[in-house]
């Protein structure tokens, strides 16, 4: 056991993952992570080729190159440095590398803003990056480890994001159950590269010149073979769910520790009428809610975090949410003139063709980095009551903790 | 230099094969060809591009021209890139996946080089990485249509600064990239033209040996964008040098020092030799309004002048006085 932030727990998983090499460039609530990294390679504790990009951009550039060439690659940013990046994330995916990045999510500018909300993570959640949203400083430590495995998984190939709230997990110190060198080691292996068939013979996917055949990477590529080249990226994105399941079980023998079904994790939802969806930290305040009004005698509000965001839970979502009367969807992120944040969306239409259809409220909160208290998360429950109660869907989407 | 034997040379397997889309006359794949006929050993050498004419033109999904590992990540990125592949190999080196880092050449536009791709480059320069950057610098964004870049000289036209009533084609003088680069002290650094083939060669050779970043700055004439017939592209590149518009030299990061290369230190020592721009100017359609429909001296002079300053100032890097 250690105490270690977010940033620091972080960097600790990526130290232990046999990473050949990191590019990045400071950014905060990133940089502890980036900081950390440079001592243990300063230190000899990882044996990793670390660059200072002089740009997000370039970070992302150079990880392309090396993780091209059959590296295992890590980098991480927030924010702006994400939005820097926007270009070469689809450019990763396509060249179906299978890189980590730790997202410390941060309110994108302007205006600028240094604080927590997922506005970053959420502008790129259609970039073919698997996307999973860590609660705390210890499921950040433990994702970043599974997502070597699910990433370079020869039927995911791959990009992994793992997002932690900025400060509220990032800096915020918490004992982390860390596991021996040796096991995590064990449990990642090394990097081996797929293999594709040219002219008859077997050859790793990389740039490496010893290969039998040398291969292009990067095309141009038309309208005669471009659509069938996103098609497959989806087809990864499906395949990568049962990795992702097996990875985060085969995880939890080593670690003890799981998250719900790696996909989503519920709290008190025998018992709930009522549901609150939310991703990251917040459902640790929510989780504390609930166990507030249990002692009080309402055990009827449960909880389903989505962990794994990209790809959608949406067969796991209906099973979650049987028998319940009002779900309210939390996001941290605005999505200007849809209707509602990207997590309402994408819940509603999960539910569109199941059996479960509770009333869903729609609420944003916390944009750059404002609390959201208790008292806040209380007022949305009773809120989501009277809804039920009225008998009307709401049709409108709530901002919950704003002046208006 | 030895090395360099035209009969052996006629034998090798180009590693940029036929069959790409480049246009007749096109200067890059020549420069390209010769890069590549450069390196030590074919089998240790990977090949990363910027987006541009010559990328696009080299590739097309499911065919390659490309007979050694090659990637193309995007237009600004070329460098960075490169800078990725080093480090991956350095590390896999380590860990005993692969026997040897490779050599790795960078081919890359003005566009993706002098402006959007500045930064990038700037970059991996400073961090020193182990490669040969090649800019083949065809004065304009020709990939997407002849637009204007910080590579075009003054009152060239292109689509992006047209020739008017008003304005004469591009106003500004074009970015001194290759001095740029050499101000950053680490970076082995020559100028070059196909014209000059052996010489393009040798130092094509010594960027690839050198122990740290190199960057050759190749002019490449092309006949679509600066208007002259296909069959001209060499002699084009040759007046380029012989006026002192594109002069051939050389930076030593080692002694810090600018050194000209032969076709032009000939020049440098008998002035005689140095043609007037004109001669440069005149087969080129992108310079059609400085002589039609009247000669437009002044803008010529104006030239003139540009490619005299530069050249005088080179010739003092060069401590030619």
């Amino acid at each position: 056991m250690l105490a270690l932030n977010g940033d620091e727990a972080v960097a600790y998983a990526v130290k232990q993952s046999n990473v050949d090499v990191i590019a990045a460039f400071p950014i905060t609530p990133q940089t502890i992570i980036v900081e950390k990294l440079s001592e243990y390679v300063a230190n000899g504790e990882l044996k990793a080729y670390y660059a200072c990009a002089e740009s997000e951009h370039s970070a992302i550039s150079m990880i392309v190159g090396a993780s091209a060439a059959g590296a295992r690659t890590f980098t991480a940013t927030s924010a702006n440095g994400l939005a820097l990046m926007h270009e070469i994330l689809y450019i990763v995916s396509s060249l179906r590398l299978p890189v980590v990045m730790a997202i410390v999510n941060r309110a994108l500018s302007g205006p600028i803003n240094i604080h927590t909300d997922h506005g970053d993570s959420m502008a790129e959640r259609d970039a073919c990056w698997i996307q999973i949203y860590c609660e705390d400083a210890q499921e950040a430590y433990d994702t970043v480890i599974q997502a070597f495995r699910i990433g370079e998984n020869h039927k995911v190939l791959l990009p992994v994001m793992v997002m932690l709230d900025g400060f509220l997990i990032s800096h915020t110190t918490q004992n982390v159950d860390v596991l021996e060198d040796e096991k995590v080691s064990n449990f990642v292996k090394h990097r081996i590269p797929a293999e594709i068939e040219v002219f008859g013979k077997k050859v790793p996917l990389t740039l490496n010149p010893e290969n039998e055949v040398p291969l292009t990477f990067g095309p141009l590529d038309l309208w005669d073979y471009y659509f069938e080249h996103k098609r497959q990226q989806e087809d990864a994105m499906e395949k990568s769910r049962e990795v992702i399941r097996k990875v985060h079980d085969e995880y939890a023998k080593i670690s003890g520790r799981s998250y719900g079904n790696g996909f989503i994790e519920t709290y008190n939802m025998d018992s709930a009428e009522y549901a609150f969806i939310c991703l990251s930290s917040t459902a640790g305040t929510v989780k504390s809610l609930i166990d507030k009004l249990i002692s009080k005698g309402d055990d009827k509000l449960g909880l389903v975090r989505i962990r794994t965001f990209r790809p959608f839970p949406y067969e796991e979502l209906p099973k979650a949410l049987e028998g319940v009367k009002g779900v309210a969807v939390l996001d941290r992120s605005g999505a200007f003139g849809a209707m509602g944040g990207p997590v309402y969306n994408e819940v509603r239409s999960a539910l569109y063709d199941s059996d479960v259809h509770p009333f869903i409220n729609g609420y944003i909160y916390g944009l750059g980095g404002r609390d959201m208290t208790m008292e806040m998360l209380k007022s949305i429950y009773d809120d989501l009551v009277e809804t039920v109660k009225s008998g009307k869907p709401k049709r409108k989407i709530e901002f919950v903790g704003v002046r208006e | 230099m030895s090395w360099i034997n035209l009969r052996e040379l006629a034998k090798k397997r180009s590693l940029f094969t036929s069959g790409h889309r480049l246009c007749a006359g096109c200067a890059a794949g020549i420069i390209g060809r010769l890069v590549m006929h450069s390196v030590p050993d074919p089998k240790h050498v990977v090949v990363v591009h910027a987006t541009g004419c010559w990328e696009v033109a080299g590739t097309i999904f499911p065919y390659t021209a490309w007979a050694v590992p090659w990637i193309h990540n995007a237009f600004e990125n070329a460098a960075a890139t490169a800078s990725g592949v080093e480090l991956a190999f350095k590390a896999l080196k380590d860990k005993g996946v692969v026997k040897k880092v490779p050599d790795i050449i960078v081919f890359g536009g003005d566009g993706g080089t002098v402006d959007i791709g500045l930064q990038s480059l700037s970059g991996a320069i400073e961090r020193g990485h182990n490669f040969l950057y090649v800019l083949y610098d065809n004065n304009a964004y020709m990939n997407t249509g002849i637009q204007r870049s910080g590579a075009t000289p003054r009152y060239a036209w292109t689509t992006t600064s047209q020739v008017g009533k008003v304005i004469p084609g591009k106003l500004e003088a074009r970015k001194p990239i290759a001095n740029i680069i050499a101000a950053h002290g680490n970076a082995y650094v020559a100028t070059a033209s196909p014209a000059y083939w052996r010489d393009l060669m040798e130092k094509a050779r010594k960027g690839i040996e050198y122990k740290g970043p190199a960057f050759i700055h190749a002019i490449s004439p092309c006949c679509r964008g600066w208007r002259f017939p296909p069959n001209m592209t060499i002699r084009v590149a040759k007046l380029a040098v012989e006026t002192c518009a594109f002069p051939l030299w050389e930076y030593d990061p080692e002694t810090r020092e600018y050194k000209l290369s032969p076709p032009s230190l000939a020049i440098a020592k008998n002035p005689k030799l140095k043609k007037p721009i004109e001669e440069y100017l005149k087969l080129q359609g992108r310079f059609a309004h400085l002589f039609k429909p009247e000669k437009r001296e002044d803008l010529i002079a104006r030239i003139q002048e540009d490619v005299d300053k530069e050249w005088n100032q080179l010739l003092e890097l060069c401590g030619i006085t």
